[in-house]
């Protein structure tokens, strides 16, 4: 008589919904972070062009941290000190914090290019006509600046989303997480590193494609 | 009417304009020459107030440029400028250009400021070129371009900062052509520039720059055929 508790068993099609689900929290918390940082990097990207001397004082030290310390460092120091000031977090809401900062620290240097991209000449010339400061950015700097960064922003968009993988670690169930259980239950890690693989692309690819496109309608 | 009373202008240490004294009447075209560096970019920026002065006024119709109360957006709807570069947007189509200013500062509905902009746009001869973008022009055609978006604004003065500088030598004329026409139809203008035959032949008065001052104003005639100031002698030798 042969009888076993069946520990592993193997790779099934509940497994790639499983699969699926924690891809659309990649996508989520991605979304969120991307959206949010590029809001919040656009504005410290102005704050560093307009306020020269206060940007490199204060602004800019703090970027470059969230810059240069490893995403992964910045989850758990965050994950783990957060409490401490009163803030309970969990696994999603430390993830989207952090990677929201490091977002808009990437996007800050690529907005603050964009408006230097426009060149004061342009401006100049925008203000002549009679434009008020915000009048100039809004239909001037912007669009022309916004256009020029785009294929860095893309850049750092599609990084984010896959950085977003180091939010794992905290046990939110996103892509990796999703994978590491699997393996643990099939022992099949190929497979299933290339499935999550084949996600990661499903989910960039898209994006890319229509931002060349874009790219492609702007030079026109 | 501007008029323009002891204006000094600094950059730093450097004394760029040393008491600028003119007045430039309505309907009058100016033209000024002078050496690079002699303060002429420097006293039109000064008269739209992109640039803040030490020393002395600019009077738009009466309301002073430089006064802390002065609306300068308001103000520069009255004066159209046009630059060296021409500066056009580039993401936008060639009547969006110029209907952009209107439609935002001036409040136009759009179809009113496309109205005004179709119709600045065959003033200076770019009826054919609605709807495309200035990257698929030449820079004549977009000079000519920057001269219609700041026509749009329907100002009463036109001041051109070496409009023609940066253009290829064959693409001179054209945008010269566009200039003639505006002073024929009664514009007051004021042309910085190096074009010499322009000056003479389209300017009511011609006033040489030098060294942040102006060494001498009169008319065309008098400018070129019987210069009075040595320094003037001096120039006119060297660019004839």
């Amino acid at each position: 008589m042969e009888q076993s508790v069946t520990v592993f068993s193997s790779f099934s099609v509940q497994d790639l919904s499983f699969l699926g689900e924690a891809a659309l929290r990649t996508l989520w918390i991605s979304f969120l972070s991307i959206t949010i940082g590029s809001v919040l990097g656009g504005f410290f990207g102005w704050a560093l062009y307009e306020m020269k001397v206060w940007g490199a004082i204060f602004l800019n030290p703090i970027l470059d941290v969230f810059r240069s310390v490893p995403l992964i460092v910045q989850l758990v120091l965050f994950y783990n000190f957060a409490p401490i000031v009163g803030l309970n977090l969990d696994a999603f809401e430390s993830g989207l914090v952090v990677l929201t900062l490091y977002t808009s620290a990437l996007v800050a240097n690529v907005a603050r290019g964009g408006i230097e991209a426009v060149g004061k000449p342009m401006r100049i010339t925008s203000r002549s006509l009679g434009m008020s400061y915000l009048q100039d950015m809004r239909y001037v700097v912007f669009p022309i600046g916004a256009r020029a960064i785009f294929p860095s922003w893309v850049g750092v968009a599609l990084g984010v989303m896959k950085d977003s993988a180091l939010v794992s670690v905290l046990g939110y169930v996103e892509l990796v997480k999703a994978s590491q259980v699997l393996i643990t239950r099939t022992q099949e890690p190929l497979l299933i590193i290339l499935v999550v693989g084949a996600f990661y692309f499903a989910l960039s690819y898209p994006v890319s494609r229509y931002s060349a496109k874009l790219e492609k309608r702007w030079s026109q | 009417m501007i008029s323009i009373d002891g204006l000094h202008k600094y950059f730093d240490n450097l004394h760029v304009l040393q008491g600028i004294d003119l007045e430039v009447q309505k309907g009058e075209v100016l033209s000024v020459i002078g050496a690079s560096g002699s303060g002429k970019s420097t006293f039109l920026y000064c008269i739209n107030g992109i640039e803040p002065v030490q020393q002395g006024s600019v009077l738009v119709d009466g309301i002073d440029v430089h006064a802390k109360t002065t609306d300068l957006n308001k103000l520069r709807q009255r004066l159209g400028m046009v630059f060296q570069q021409w500066n056009s947007f580039p993401h936008l189509t060639a009547i969006q250009n110029v209907a952009l200013a209107p439609q935002i500062v001036k409040k136009m509905s759009k179809s009113e400021a496309i109205e005004v902009a179709a119709r600045q746009l065959e003033h200076v001869g770019l009826g054919d070129k609605f709807n495309v973008f200035p990257n698929a022009l030449s820079g004549g055609q977009q000079q000519r371009l920057a001269i219609a978006r700041a026509l749009a604004m329907d100002p009463q003065y036109m001041l051109f900062d070496e409009a023609t500088s940066a253009l290829d030598p064959e693409l001179v004329g054209e945008v010269l052509d566009t200039m003639r026409i505006l002073a024929e139809e009664g514009m007051t203008m004021i042309c910085v520039t190096h074009e010499m035959g322009f000056a003479r032949d389209v300017s009511d008065r011609v006033a040489y720059f030098h060294e942040g001052i102006v060494e001498e104003i009169g008319s065309p005639e008098q400018i070129f055929n019987e210069p009075q100031s040595e320094q003037t002698k001096k120039f006119l030798a060297k660019v004839r």
